[in-house]
């Protein structure tokens, strides 16, 4: 097997497209308060913030598997106009500015909006400002990371399981549940991955819709954002934090969030 | 897309062979203006006169004074500041960016804002701490957040806000959009918006936020500068500013 050579240009124009990349972490990493970490990692504002940060994400995470799945289904199954449209709309959260999202999630769920006042009304239900809002933000935003994987994980699945199981007399469901879900394993697992890292670093939506309180609604962005008109430094340990992690998350994964084993 | 373009050429040389006509022979200038968000509604109006009167384009970069003041002393070029607060505004000249002084322009009181018609019935910051109102307010790190933790202090009263938002006029549009029953903001938020009641804070608890402004030693448009900073304290700039709720100087 020969590979073939990359054009030195090409090769030059690569480098420097990493080093935009690289650049802003060497920044952050040279510019940390290394021997503050221990301190600023142990404040009782961080480990709150980081808290909800890892409660939001990973309830944002259920929720998008919940639904998402489904919905990835329903995707691969229809065709032409149809699924032109399904994908326009899951995949409009992942183009849409997150603050416009967040202005929407207002219209619809807040004390005024389409769904909330009613809510507000018949329950007293009251959506914006509250933990949930921030998981319902954190949803909007990633869980089209998450459908449009599995919807290709489904795409690329050998039809012939699916016939074979429902010939030999499988319900829809049965079907469903012991040949597809099981097949679409790795597809599943990248895309809940994906989907949680978009969710864990979500501001936009978060501050338009869910607001910021310590505790409730300040997430470790939302925290970055305010510490650093105030401490800098604490600015600082917070972003390597969120860094760590998704670099974590994302060399953990390999190439597997690109369909490739 | 060429076409659009095209009209887009056809109207800039219909208004640069226009320019001359106004019989006005000095050459346009420009002036790039660093300024507190606040100041967004009465500033564009004294740029819109400026250009009419004096031929003068002003660029505007409008954000939270603290934003403004971490971006100059990053090396952001501009003429003018004008701060929010006397703090920033000292941070700047101790840190060498002013080409002189700076003047105080305008003041600005807090109020609070309240859905139209005000039908929860809200009269003082002591209705705040009502229970089951849902309170929005300014983070501490802004201004305005700074200035409403004050100004409830001094009326002894204690708010557990439903949310600390990042900049005022966040606090005006969560009010507007009648997700919140009550914010405190500045009065000339109220009075641009349009869309929120104002009700007035007494006084003796209410905080007087001060906007200095100054030209900047790295200005490179220096007379323009010093023109822009001339009409702000003009009495046709004076006006300006007070009929967008701000008290004059």
């Amino acid at each position: 097997m020969t590979q073939a050579r990359i054009p030195g240009p090409l090769i030059a124009l690569a480098a420097a497209g990493l080093l935009l990349f690289l650049l802003p972490l060497a920044g952050l990493v040279v510019r940390a308060p290394w021997d503050q970490l221990g301190g600023e990692l142990t404040a009782p504002e961080t480990l709150t913030a980081l808290e909800l940060s890892i409660f939001c994400s990973l309830t944002a995470t259920a929720v998008a598997l919940v639904l998402g799945v489904p919905l990835a289904l329903l995707l691969s199954k229809t065709t032409g106009t149809v699924r032109g449209l399904l994908r326009a709309v899951t995949t409009l959260p992942m183009v849409l500015p997150p603050v416009v999202g967040g202005v929407a999630l207002l219209l619809a769920f807040g004390r005024k909006g389409l769904i909330g006042a009613p809510l507000n009304d018949a329950f007293g239900i009251q959506i914006p400002f509250t933990t949930s809002a921030a998981v319902i933000a954190e949803t909007f935003v990633a869980m089209p990371f998450l459908v449009i994987a599995v919807e290709g994980g489904l795409r690329s699945l050998d039809p012939r399981y699916e016939q074979a199981a429902r010939a030999l007399g499988a319900s829809g469901w049965r079907v469903f549940a012991r040949v597809t879900l099981p097949l679409l394993r790795p597809a599943i697992f990248s895309g809940a991955v994906l989907c949680w890292a978009r969710a864990l670093g979500e501001f936009g939506a978060t501050i338009t819709f869910a607001g910021n309180l310590p505790g409730t609604t300040q997430t470790v962005p939302l925290a970055v954002y305010v510490a650093l008109e105030t401490k800098p430094q604490g600015a600082i340990v917070l972003s390597l934090i969120l860094l760590a992690v998704s670099l974590a998350v994302l060399v953990g994964m390999h190439d597997r969030w690109l369909g490739e084993p | 897309m060429l076409r659009w373009l095209a009209v887009v050429a056809a109207g800039v040389v219909v208004a640069c062979g226009s320019a001359p006509a106004n019989g006005n022979a000095k050459a346009p200038s420009s002036v790039v203006v660093f300024a507190a968000a606040s100041l967004q509604p009465p500033f564009d109006r004294i740029a819109a006169q400026l250009r009419t009167r004096d031929d003068i384009a002003t660029t505007f970069n409008y954000a939270g004074t603290q934003t403004l003041t971490s971006q100059l002393t990053q090396g952001a070029q501009a003429d003018v500041f004008a701060s929010a607060d006397t703090a920033h505004m000292t941070a700047a000249q101790q840190a060498g960016l002013l080409a002189g002084g700076s003047q105080l322009f305008a003041h600005n009181r807090l109020e609070i804002a309240v859905a139209k018609g005000n039908p929860k019935g809200i009269r003082s910051l002591a209705d705040l701490a009502r229970p089951g109102l849902v309170v929005v307010l300014a983070d501490p790190a802004v201004p305005a957040g700074k200035y409403a933790l004050q100004a409830l202090a001094k009326a002894g009263v204690s708010v557990r806000p439903k949310s600390l938002e990042l900049q005022v006029t966040a606090v005006l549009s969560k009010v507007a959009l009648g997700e919140a029953d009550a914010g405190i903001v500045y009065v000339s938020d109220v009075v641009t918006s349009g869309q929120v009641d104002g009700i007035a804070i007494p006084d003796g608890q209410n905080v007087i936020a001060d906007y200095p402004i100054a030209q900047l030693q790295s200005a490179e448009h220096k007379e323009a500068a010093k023109e822009f900073i001339d009409f702000v304290v003009s009495p046709d700039g004076q006006s300006i500013l007070k009929t967008a709720g701000f008290e004059t100087a």
